[in-house]
């Protein structure tokens, strides 16, 4: 029977860790992240997982030891945040090219400088092209379900990449929620087990991992990713789906919300869809079809889904928790617009950067937001691409 | 534990030949030797260098043996990572309590001074049962010969050029074995390819330790010392006798040193026949031998004052 706690998405990472029960855990305490790493750690103490915990110098030796491990045959999982993620940069793209399987649950965090330890999502939108799935998170009870289902398809034999859980930090991160935690049974039943593609302690028939490749093989070995990555798309919506036929809690590739008669719609990543989802019924109330689409998977980028679940709009707003310094707008922005324009889905299209390290996302800016998007709808065309919610003296 | 040499060269060497190394390059020798030694299968982990990119050229390689190459500077938390999940899954029952594998990391000296430190040094604190072998040939020679915290004072290389402001490397090397010992690790050694019973058995007590050991191994490089591709041995040889490259072991502190020569060779001996220290003899750089005679003489007695050998 699953039980009901109050829990932080930290919290409720490490108990999914403990339920998985992965074979190596190697990580580094960074914050927001810290908190996982620590219960974790106790679980280890007490002896409740079977796990070897591998307390790293760096988050480039946990990834390094995340990539040893999993290619010596072990169910592998770590967590970082921010510089961690910058840290393992060089390692995240050998993980996804040796085929590792890979968890790594990221709690999203701005890059330095300035210092600052609180959310934004430049931190995995710099490894957005690493070769990792990236799945973003709403609520802690999403984190819990999410970090299981990503086992699952990390491992999926269709696949083999390795899949990053992102949640925001703080928001998320040290929220208590209401969480309803499953069965440890239940856990270990649909995660199954771990049977890897390569295993450096096979003797018998000894793999060579990592090799040198030359220009005539290199783009088939990156091509051979694409086609993983591309497979992905239906293994996450598979799982998301078996997920929900087991324990009532389903997840697909998006989360559209009032969307479908909507003639205004956000696009968002992460916890900023519950502002949204609350702001959506206030403008409804008001008679405002005001409608949003939380973007679950950003890689592999659901482009096909995203075009049609936006097509018939009469204006949208991408909002991205990062920017890209010198590219017109923030990522999420750029691939969006993309696959609206390559499937002949033209409708006026606007970017908000927001909520950089941290600054606070009220509702009432995201009613803003709307504001903004019934202008451009009614004079049927962009007043300005790029928009900054809430900045403070240069508006 | 002595070698036998009629049952080793029943064993078979686990790196095959066809591999791309330059002829009389040490490397392939020192691999062997450690393979063979460590006399129970072996796991080899590489850094980025020049072994890796000649033994393992896809669809090819050139090891019998499981093989995994991830980057340049952390091959000892990728040897960490497998020595986590054997103990993993022997706990799991996924593998029996009695599979033994020798953990083997083998990188050239920038992949293990310089870049690789900071991941050497964790997993040496932190103890994992497995082996670094550095092989160090003193300088970057697999991207062309460019100077290293290995590379001794005064050589030639192509980012410490002999010039009328410098001449060569104008910095002593970095003392690893000495950091590696005062890790605390299981097992720490200095070896050299040319006294390979002596290197054998110490990888066998390497692999055999109950805990993380290094071995620092002198790889003469004839491409980056400039001296006849057939005296590699040769040099290896040398380095020891004139004490520059001392035969040392680590152990739980304890430190013995395994040879000393006879007659100290002059360390010029060694020096007059590398085109790396060339400028060394030229008119006016006397000091340069006189130098690094003073360095290697200083670290030979403070060895030899260690081990209470003297």
């Amino acid at each position: 029977m699953p039980r009901l706690v109050g829990l932080t998405g930290d919290g409720a990472a490490a108990e999914a860790m403990r339920q998985i029960d992965p074979d190596v855990v190697a990580a580094y305490p960074i914050t927001p992240q810290t908190e996982i790493v620590e219960r974790f750690a106790e679980f280890v103490a007490d002896g409740v997982v079977h796990t070897e915990f591998v307390a790293v110098e760096s988050e480039h030796s946990a990834m390094s030891a995340c990539c040893g491990s999993a290619a010596a045959g072990a169910r592998t999982i770590t967590c970082t945040s921010s510089q961690g993620l910058a840290l393992m940069h060089e390692v995240l793209y050998i993980a996804a090219g040796n085929r590792l399987p890979i968890v790594l649950i990221n709690v999203n965090r701005t890059l330095s400088a300035p210092l600052n330890i609180h959310c934004d999502h430049s931190d995995s939108m710099g490894s957005r092209d690493s070769g990792w799935i990236q799945l973003y998170c709403e609520n802690v009870q999403e984190v819990y379900d999410t970090v299981i289902q990503a086992v699952r398809i990390a491992e999926h034999p269709e696949v083999f990449l390795p899949v990053m859980v992102n949640l925001d930090g703080f928001v998320l991160s040290h929220s208590v929620e209401r969480l309803e935690v499953l069965d440890d049974d239940q856990v270990r039943g649909f995660v199954g087990p771990f049977r890897p593609a390569v295993d450096l302690l096979n003797l018998e028939n000894p793999p060579a991992l990592g090799a040198l490749v030359p220009p005539e093989f290199h783009f088939e070995h990156k091509y051979a990713q694409w086609v993983a990555m591309d497979r992905a798309r239906g293994v996450i919506a598979e799982v998301g789906r078996e997920f929900g036929e087991r324990f009532g809690r389903t997840y697909g590739l998006l989360d559209p919300y009032r969307l479908d008669d909507a003639d205004l719609a956000l696009v968002v990543l992460g916890s900023t869809a519950g502002t949204a989802r609350v702001v959506v019924d206030d403008l409804r109330d008001r008679g405002i079809r005001a409608g949003m689409l939380r973007i679950r998977c950003f890689r592999p980028f659901p482009a096909d889904e995203i075009a049609e679940a936006l097509r018939g709009r009469k204006a949208v707003a991408i909002m991205d928790r990062a920017g890209t310094q010198g590219g017109e707008g923030g990522p999420v922005f750029g691939e969006v617009r993309a696959a609206l324009y390559t499937r002949g889905v033209f409708l006026p299209v606007i970017n908000y950067i927001y909520g950089l390290g941290g600054r606070d996302v009220p509702a009432a800016s995201l009613a803003r937001v709307f504001t903004h998007l019934g202008q451009v709808a009614e004079a049927g065309k962009v007043d300005r691409a790029v928009n900054y919610l809430d900045l403070r003296g240069w508006n | 534990m002595s070698v036998d040499l009629k049952e080793l060269a029943t064993r078979g060497s686990p790196l095959t030949s066809g591999h791309r190394l330059c002829d009389g390059c040490a490397a392939p020798t020192i691999a062997k030797q450690v393979m063979l030694g460590a006399g129970k299968p072996v796991v080899i982990v590489q850094p980025t260098g020049c072994l890796e990119i000649s033994s393992v050229v896809f669809p090819y390689t050139a090891w019998k043996t499981p093989y995994y190459h991830n980057a340049f500077e952390n091959a000892a938390a990728v040897a960490s990572g497998i020595e986590a999940a054997l103990k993993a899954r022997k706990r799991r029952g996924d593998l029996p309590p009695d599979f033994d594998v020798a953990i083997v990391a083998i990188g050239g000296d920038g992949g293990t001074y310089d870049i690789g430190l900071q991941a050497l040094s964790g997993a040496l604190e932190r103890g994992h049962r497995m082996l670094y072998v550095c092989y160090d040939n003193g300088a970057y020679m697999n991207t062309g010969i460019q100077r290293s915290g290995a590379t001794p004072f005064g050589a030639w290389t192509t980012t410490s050029h002999v010039g009328s402001a410098h001449k060569g490397k104008m910095q002593h090397r970095k003392d690893l074995t000495a950091i590696a010992a005062d890790h605390n690790a299981a097992y720490v050694a200095q070896a050299s390819p040319h006294n390979f019973r002596d290197l054998m058995r110490k990888v066998k007590k390497a692999v055999d330790a109950d805990g993380a050991s290094f071995i620092n191994v002198i790889s003469p490089c004839w491409r980056g010392w400039r001296f006849p591709e057939e005296e590699t041995i040769e040099m290896a040889r040398l380095a020891v006798e004139t004490c520059y490259w001392p035969l040392y072991e680590v152990e739980k502190g304890k430190v013995t040193v395994n040879y000393v020569p006879r007659e100290k060779k002059p360390v010029s001996e060694w020096l007059k026949k590398q085109g790396r220290f060339s400028h060394f003899f030229a008119p006016g750089n006397e000091w340069m031998i006189a130098e690094l005679q003073a360095e290697v003489d200083r670290k030979w007695e403070e060895l030899l004052a260690r081990a209470g050998q003297r």
